[in-house]
């Protein structure tokens, strides 16, 4: 598999309210291959969204470089190639929906990329089906529900016809029922359509469906790998103001009285299939 | 300073197409220092049951009655009322509008008409409840603070009114695991050392669980269930058929039953430890 993103040594600094110079990225590389589902966790202010927003142009590096694709993120002919090849979503659906119509809304980023009438008709439909929400077209996006919205949101990104999808805490506002909605569109997206997936979460539990997460602290990527080896490391992850999902920590507890149950257990299902062999 | 609802019933854009039942006769008494915690998905009605506890919103049908007086009733002081019942929105902080955190604490108080030393003792109090240095920060500007320290600073300032009643509207939404959890110790020892009656709504079932007396589950417009937690957390299927969870915990002990692993129901990590160590540990 090819990189579709690609950072090297990437520093981000600005200067803030008090003329102090903040390194909110320091020397961070990542790869990031096609048709990986990536999350990335990390405290506020740890850098997470910094890095995310390196991902499509909206920030340039300060050092260090970030090809999407291949394109340098540096050279402004690129901004718009690149900003078709890795869209991003919001937290806040609100602030994403621009019109009074579904349907409309989510026509709104073909459009502006001069994509032609039937095209666009066929995509805002194939979009809006992809997300479940082909029998809303015609409503207005302020009556749906928060996942519902979100769901709009990913359909605009996605009428463009996206390689890469960056999502900065998509669920943040949602219930559970929303977020659930959220996560299954999201994983779809990635298995069905192969996108290339970024997430960005608090949420303990929608890393554990990612292929890989990345723990940033401070500007850095202090920790990677697969959910299960970044989860076994209870005491670090909390260490820097990070939870890992309740049966995830039971079985630390459990290990730790000397009970021989395994550390990496991120789900009830998994955690019911040890404790049955146990007994 | 109990408060009772009495078939509360509120409907929104009456007499139009869009006319919507929000609230569905609602009865219910939260009594005296109690911990209410409110739960219900998008739209089942809790924002609009909330808003009518410090009278933002006026009942189509029904009472609300806060310490012995009807808040709906015609001539009632508002201001009296807001001041019993403190509102925190959800992304209060959105709601900071002054030059320096004092200020913005100081601005309830201040409309109350208070002596300056008697508003300069609020704002002390209040910003250490919510866990913030007084000193360190009353000259900075709120909008230069962290999101974790932005919301205490909004919280701070509801508390600066000194409400017998605090409503939280999912005062956690979008915060990190750590600062989640100072933000709800902090509510807890408001909680406990205040003797504050609150109200908690919010969609983490496991930070509920933990925390409060009472749980009180809405679903379209109608309070559905209404116990303690363990109680509620019981109803697994009918949490879930309203679009509701469990904690992971209570989930994994019912996966457990069903595969024949008798264990006690467990909402907490510490419960389902004490409870497995005890099962793996027998015979």
């Amino acid at each position: 598999m090819t990189s579709i993103i690609s950072a090297q040594n990437v520093v981000f600094e600005y200067i803030s309210h008090d003329d102090n110079k903040v390194t909110a990225l320091d020397n961070v590389s990542q790869e990031i291959k096609k048709g990986e589902f990536v999350a990335v966790l990390g405290h506020n202010g740890s850098g997470k969204s910094t890095l995310a927003k390196h991902f499509n142009a909206l920030l340039l590096p300060s050092k260090g470089t970030v090809y999407i694709k291949g394109m340098d993120t540096r050279n402004e002919e690129n901004t718009w190639n690149i900003r078709q090849t890795a869209g991003m979503v919001f937290q806040n659906p609100d602030n994403q929906i621009v019109a009074t119509v579904v349907e409309e809304d989510v026509a709104f980023g073909p459009e502006n990329l001069g994509v032609e009438p039937h095209e666009i008709r066929k995509r805002v439909d194939e979009a809006l089906k992809t997300v479940g929400m082909q029998d809303y077209a015609k409503d207005a996006p302020h009556y749906l529900s928060g996942g519902q919205k979100q769901r709009i949101s990913i359909a605009g990104v996605l009428a463009m016809k996206p390689e890469c999808m960056i999502l900065d805490e998509p669920t943040a506002m949602l219930d559970p029922s929303g977020r659930k909605e959220v996560m299954e569109t999201i994983k779809r997206l990635n298995k069905e359509e192969g996108i290339t997936i970024i997430l960005i979460t608090h949420f303990m539990d929608e890393a554990v469906q990612a292929d890989r997460v990345v723990v940033m602290q401070r500007g850095n990527a202090i920790m990677q790998g697969t959910p299960k080896q970044v989860f076994a490391e209870i005491d670090k992850l909390k260490s820097v103001g990070l939870d890992v999902p309740q049966v995830t920590e039971l079985c630390a507890r459990l290990h730790k009285e000397g009970i021989d149950i395994p550390l990496d257990v991120l789900t009830v299902e998994e955690m019911v299939v040890e404790l049955c062999r146990l007994k | 300073m109990p408060v009772e609802i009495k078939n509360l019933t509120h409907v929104y854009m009456k007499d139009t197409i869009f006319q919507h039942k929000a609230l569905n006769d609602v009865s219910l008494t939260i009594e005296d220092g109690e911990f209410i915690g409110l739960i219900g998905h998008t739209g089942s009605g809790k924002s609009t049951l909330i808003q009518h506890l410090n009278a933002l919103l006026k009942p189509s049908s029904g009472n609300i009655i806060i310490d012995g007086v009807d808040i709906t009733a015609k001539g009632v002081s508002l201001k009296k009322i807001r001041q019993t019942v403190g509102l925190v929105f959800q992304y209060p902080e959105h709601q900071l509008f002054e030059e320096t955190v004092y200020k913005d604490v100081a601005f309830g108080p201040q409309n109350l008409g208070l002596s300056r030393e008697e508003i300069d003792l609020r704002v002390k109090e209040s910003l250490m409840l919510v866990g913030l240095d007084y000193d360190a920060l009353k000259d900075v500007s709120p909008f230069e603070l962290s999101g974790g320290q932005k919301r205490r600073v909004a919280i701070a300032g509801v508390l600066a009114m000194k409400p017998k009643v605090l409503v939280l509207d999912e005062p956690t939404a979008g915060l990190d695991p750590k600062g989640r959890d100072e933000i709800l110790g902090e509510i807890r020892r408001l909680h406990e050392l205040q003797k504050l009656t609150v109200v908690l709504v919010s969609h983490s079932m496991e930070d509920i669980a933990n925390l409060v007396d009472r749980i009180i589950v809405m679903s379209k417009g109608k309070v559905v269930l209404t116990d303690t937690p363990r109680n509620v957390f019981m109803q697994a299927e009918v949490l879930k058929n309203i679009g509701l969870d469990v904690p992971q915990v209570t989930h994994l002990v019912n996966e457990l039953n069903k595969k024949g692993i008798k264990i006690k129901d467990c909402i907490s990590v510490d419960e389902a430890f004490n409870e497995l160590v005890k099962y793996l540990r027998s015979n």
